[in-house]
């Protein structure tokens, strides 16, 4: 049976890190000028990588954020996803920033409440696409159903979508997706914290050319055919053509 | 039992602004009340992608934006400039009187009436124009507005004028990319449209941050790649798109057409041409294969910094590709030989058959907004209406029969705009009328374009917002936004799109066209001037380009309206438009394409003892052009609020430089002081600065003006620069709340991890 849940695949291969689902997401109309969605340089010391990350909506165990808040201020709609507090019933205990996984919710310090991502729920609710994943440039987060994001052409060169997560022992199985490869059934993020070791892993090689910077020469050393043509300030290495009248 | 929140705080609503996010936040979730009155179907304000969205209109003022996904290239995605571009709209910064300095140079630019500015520009003009001839007053305009716009520029010097110089800032940007078209395929075009990608076996970008500056063109190159096209990437620096390239040619600035020339080779050798299309539809292989002889991939590796078995890999992944395209921008186009790095890079499509069919072509990516129409509706130097030449005897008469103006009123070509400066410096030209650029961050070797700015008798600059030139000016009349007019412009694939009007100008600002026509009236050509809308402006503008090159004829604004935008040439109302070209033809008079042999030529300075370094700039994604716009909304400018010296690690380490540390960076025309960004991601001979920002943070105070000698572009990509760790803060930087970016860098969450430990030494 056709998978009829919209969800949100993110695909950090795809992410250049522009942050326009952050601005995006600043415009949505049920949290005007706060921004619910992190951006990431991974290891900007090494290399451009980014990554988003934006609440995963989980489904088993359903919502921890939910399931810890005494004051039953987060609520899971029917559909699934998992609202943004309500700000009259929280009471900024911030359990839910303990309790989920991914370290989604932010606190408006001023306003003693907690914020998170509600999907777009004005708009996904209608039938629209979430601010984030319709403005993605480079649609690194994409929204719709499994078939869609297969029609879209995302699984042909061996993408798959994992949406099962391991800390430690805790399995956390979510609504919106990670675009992982084909051999790769969850993710164990505790494993892969591990090996990232915190961008210390000096011995990667570098993208850029760091063994043949100091080998270069001039073209005349190399033996290559050059035509020189000395620099002239703020004038034309030819006379302009037909020269202006001299007056 | 439900806490009220209101025992912690005083509920308050955001103050009605520009932007709704830039006041105190408020702890009250803030919901958006206003009834949305109209969404207003248009386009973004800035780069040449030209991305569809709605504004939001409520009670006649622009509030936000709506994806648009009926928009075929962008389906509603937008870049974070896209989606603030909205702020710029009712922005408190907004000009909206007319100033002028009443008392000569020193004195403070006043409130003014238009009556009194507008008099005083055309008696003035007048009296120096009487003394010293009608070419001492230059126009100097720009490419990011509309059709309309920049050919009405061109028509005011032209006919209400009479001046030869007239020029734009199209030639800082991409005037190389002209060059190479005219000479090697006749018509100055990308020769596909975007969407062309999802056609390509292979597509190899050079030269161009397709990532940062034009950000929905990667969903294109990623859908490609989903369909196992390869992605080759030459840059000195790893962007976004190179970090997952299949070749990633880390090359050394300046060095392109070496490094094309060796690809050519390499396919020659390993007999990957197409033998079949050279002879059919180009002239002049063999002079070219005979140059490219000597250019074999050792030697070219050496002069590029490069590994010679990278090279020879890319030359075949890009030969044996069935459809391959090349995509090129700044970063070949930048330099003193700009026209001819196009040109090796059209060779190599040339020579490889890839041109007229799905997926195979050459195109620039247009920085500006309306960098492809800006250049062909007559603003440009040599140039008339529809790519018409100035000095063509048939072309000068059909325009001066369109204008009604006698041949001989005509004046013929004049300045470029980067030898407007030193022009001015002679006092050949004594006034300038400029509009939509701001060469006080856009020029190279600022401190010479200052005092040549600062000499003119009369300095008229028309913005919308106080730009480091309009500082300069003698008189600045507030002009319109995008959304405040209706018009045309045409995107890099060459599509003929249309921006519609939301709101009127704020205050006294007025539209530019009325601007103009009012002067034109006022210098006494007012029958020449005689437009009352946009609409009327492009029916001229199309009858001008009637035949020519760029033929707009076919093109209505409703035409517009229903085919989500028209591809030129449109020769006839029935005529759909022409997405790709060069499918039966090349744009020359026999059809056929031309091969030039290039040799390669250095950088104007390169590196030596004493500056060892070579120094690149370039963009970043959250601003656009000289910054006069996105540095002034929150967002943006919070993400980059001011320039920084991106540097390798090894290079660091030779100076003592830590990541974070201020380092000046000096070279022949002046030095500056920013924040060093020590990173792996950047080749070790290589420093790179952004260059949006004015004043002292702008990095072409130290940027080499040397000049392209065909198409006059300067070589901002290359210069000769030394590094050293700075003593104290600039002074720019005194005024900078280093808490509040902490603050800001904190919001944007960050990973410390970078920041935090010392940068490893590889040795």
């Amino acid at each position: 049976m056709a998978d009829l849940v919209k969800r949100i695949f993110l695909d950090p291969s795809r992410c250049i890190g522009c942050r326009s689902c952050v601005a995006a997401c600043r415009e949505c109309d049920t949290h005007k000028g706060a921004s619910m969605i992190y951006i990431d340089y991974l290891e900007r010391h090494n290399s451009v990588a980014s990554s988003p990350t934006l609440c995963m909506h989980c489904e088993d165990p359903l919502a921890p954020c939910a399931q810890v808040c005494p004051a039953q201020a987060i609520l899971v709609s029917p559909d699934g996803v998992v609202q943004s507090a309500d700000e009259t019933r929280c009471i900024y205990c911030e359990n839910c920033g303990y309790a989920c996984p991914f370290g989604v919710p932010k606190f408006n310090v001023s306003g003693h409440y907690m914020q998170k991502c509600n999907l777009c729920y004005d708009r996904t609710s209608q039938g629209k696409g979430p601010m984030c994943a319709t403005v993605c440039p480079t649609q690194a987060i994409f929204y719709g159903t499994y078939e869609e994001w297969v029609a879209a052409g995302r699984a042909k060169q061996g993408a798959k979508p994992v949406n099962t997560f391991f800390f430690g022992q805790q399995r956390v199985q979510t609504r919106n997706y990670v675009i992982m490869r084909e051999q790769d059934e969850e993710l164990d993020l505790m494993a892969l914290v591990e090996e990232a070791n915190l961008g210390w892993r000096a011995g990667l090689p570098a993208a850029t050319a760091n063994q043949y910077a100091d080998a270069w020469v001039d073209a005349e050393t190399a033996g290559i055919p050059q035509r020189e043509a000395p620099p002239q300030p703020w004038t034309p290495r030819q006379p302009l053509e037909p020269a202006p009248v001299q007056r | 039992m439900s806490v009220d929140k209101g025992i912690f705080r005083g509920r308050q609503r955001q103050q009605d602004t520009f932007d709704f996010h830039s006041g105190e936040q408020s702890p009250t979730p803030w919901k958006s009340e206003e009834q949305i009155d109209r969404y207003v179907p248009t386009h973004c304000c800035y780069c040449g992608v030209q991305c569809g969205m709605y504004l939001k209109v409520a009670q006649g003022k622009v509030v936000g934006v709506e994806p648009r996904a009926d928009f075929p290239l962008n389906h509603g995605m937008l870049c974070p400039k896209g989606t603030t571009a909205y702020q710029t709209v009712n922005h408190p910064d907004r000009l909206t009187y007319p100033l002028m300095r009443r008392n000569g140079k020193e004195s403070p630019l006043e409130r003014a009436s238009w009556d009194e500015v507008l008099d005083t520009i055309a008696g003035r003009f007048r009296a120096i124009q009487g003394k010293y001839g009608k070419d001492a007053v230059a126009i100097y305009s720009g490419s990011s507005m509309t059709n309309e716009k920049c050919y009405l520029m061109g028509k005011f010097a032209r006919v209400a004028l009479g001046t030869r110089h007239t020029d734009y800032n199209g030639r800082l940007c991409m005037s190389s990319a002209t060059g190479a078209n005219e000479r090697s395929l006749g018509i100055d075009r990308a020769a596909n449209p975007i969407s062309d990608m999802l056609h390509a076996d292979c597509i190899f970008v050079i030269g161009a941050n397709v990532g940062e500056c034009f950000p929905i063109v990667t969903s294109y190159l990623w859908q490609a790649r989903d369909r196992g096209c390869k992605l080759i990437v030459a840059d000195p620096r790893q962007t976004p798109i190179a970090r997952t390239a299949d070749i990633f040619l880390p090359l050394r600035s300046g060095t392109d057409s070496a490094l094309l020339n060796g690809m050519l080779h390499v396919i020659i050798k390993e007999g990957l041409i197409d033998e079949d299309f050279i002879g059919e539809r180009t002239v002049g292989w063999e002079e070219t294969k005979a140059m490219v002889e000597q250019y074999p991939p050792e030697r070219v590796a050496k002069v590029c910094g490069l590994r010679p078995e990278a090279i020879i890999e890319a030359a075949r992944m890009f030969g044996r590709a069935n459809a391959a395209l090349i995509y090129q921008a700044r970063g070949l186009e930048h330099q003193s030989k700009g026209v001819d790095n196009g040109v090796t890079a059209i060779n190599l499509a040339l020579a490889t058959g890839n041109f007229g069919r799905p997926g195979a072509g050459y195109g620039t990516l247009t920085g500006q907004g309306n960098g492809q129409g800006g250049r062909e509706v007559g603003q440009k130097a040599s140039q008339l209406p529809g790519c018409r030449d100035i000095e063509d005897a048939e072309d000068r008469a059909y325009i001066c029969s369109v204008w009604g103006i006698n041949e001989k009123n005509l004046p013929h070509a004049g300045y470029p705009a980067t030898l407007m400066i030193p022009a001015m410096l002679r006092q050949e030209i004594r006034a300038c009328f400029m509009i939509c650029s701001n060469p006080m961050v856009s020029l190279p070797d600022q401190h010479t374009v200052e005092q040549a700015l600062r000499g003119l008798d009369l300095f008229v600059v028309t913005d919308f917002f106080l730009s480091e030139t309009a500082e300069l000016a003698d008189i600045v009349l507030p002009g319109s936004v995008w959304a405040e007019d209706e018009g045309t412009i045409t995107s890099l694939e060459g599509r003929v799109i249309k921006y519609n009007k939301a709101v009127d100008p704020p205050g006294e600002a007025r539209v530019d066209w009325k601007i103009v026509c009012d002067l034109a009236r006022r210098l006494g050509k007012g029958e020449y001037f005689n437009f009352h809308s946009a609409r009327e402006i492009f029916d001229e503008l199309r009858l001008c380009t009637r035949g020519a090159k760029s033929d707009y004829w076919g093109i209505t604004y409703e035409k517009i309206e229903e085919q989500n935008g028209v591809f030129w040439p449109c020769p006839g109302e029935d005529h759909p438009g022409t997405p790709r070209l060069y499918e039966e033809r090349f744009g020359f008079p026999d059809g056929k394409a031309r091969f030039h042999p290039i040799v390669y030529i250095p950088p104007a300075e390169e590196p030596d003892e004493e500056y060892p370094l070579v120094l690149t700039t370039g963009r970043v994604i959250y601003h656009y052009l000289s910054g006069n716009q996105t540095r002034r909304v929150p967002f943006l400018k919070e993400q980059a609020p001011y320039p920084w010296v991106e540097m390798h690690e090894q290079t660091a380490a030779r100076s003592g430089i830590q990541d974070g540390d201020w380092v000046t960076v000096r070279t022949r025309r002046g030095e500056m002081t920013a924040p060093a960004l020590v990173v792996r991601s950047i080749r070790p001979d290589t420093l790179f600065i952004p260059y949006h920002y004015g004043h002292t943070q702008a990095v072409n105070q130290l940027t080499n003006p040397v000049l392209e000698p065909m198409m006059k572009i300067p070589e901002y990509k290359v210069c000769a620069a030394a590094v050293v760790r700075a003593p104290q803060k600039p002074e720019w930087a005194k005024d900078v709340d280093e808490a509040a970016l902490i603050e800001a860098g904190r919001r944007r969450h960050e990973l410390p991890i970078a920041h935090a430990q010392p940068n490893p030494t590889l040795r």
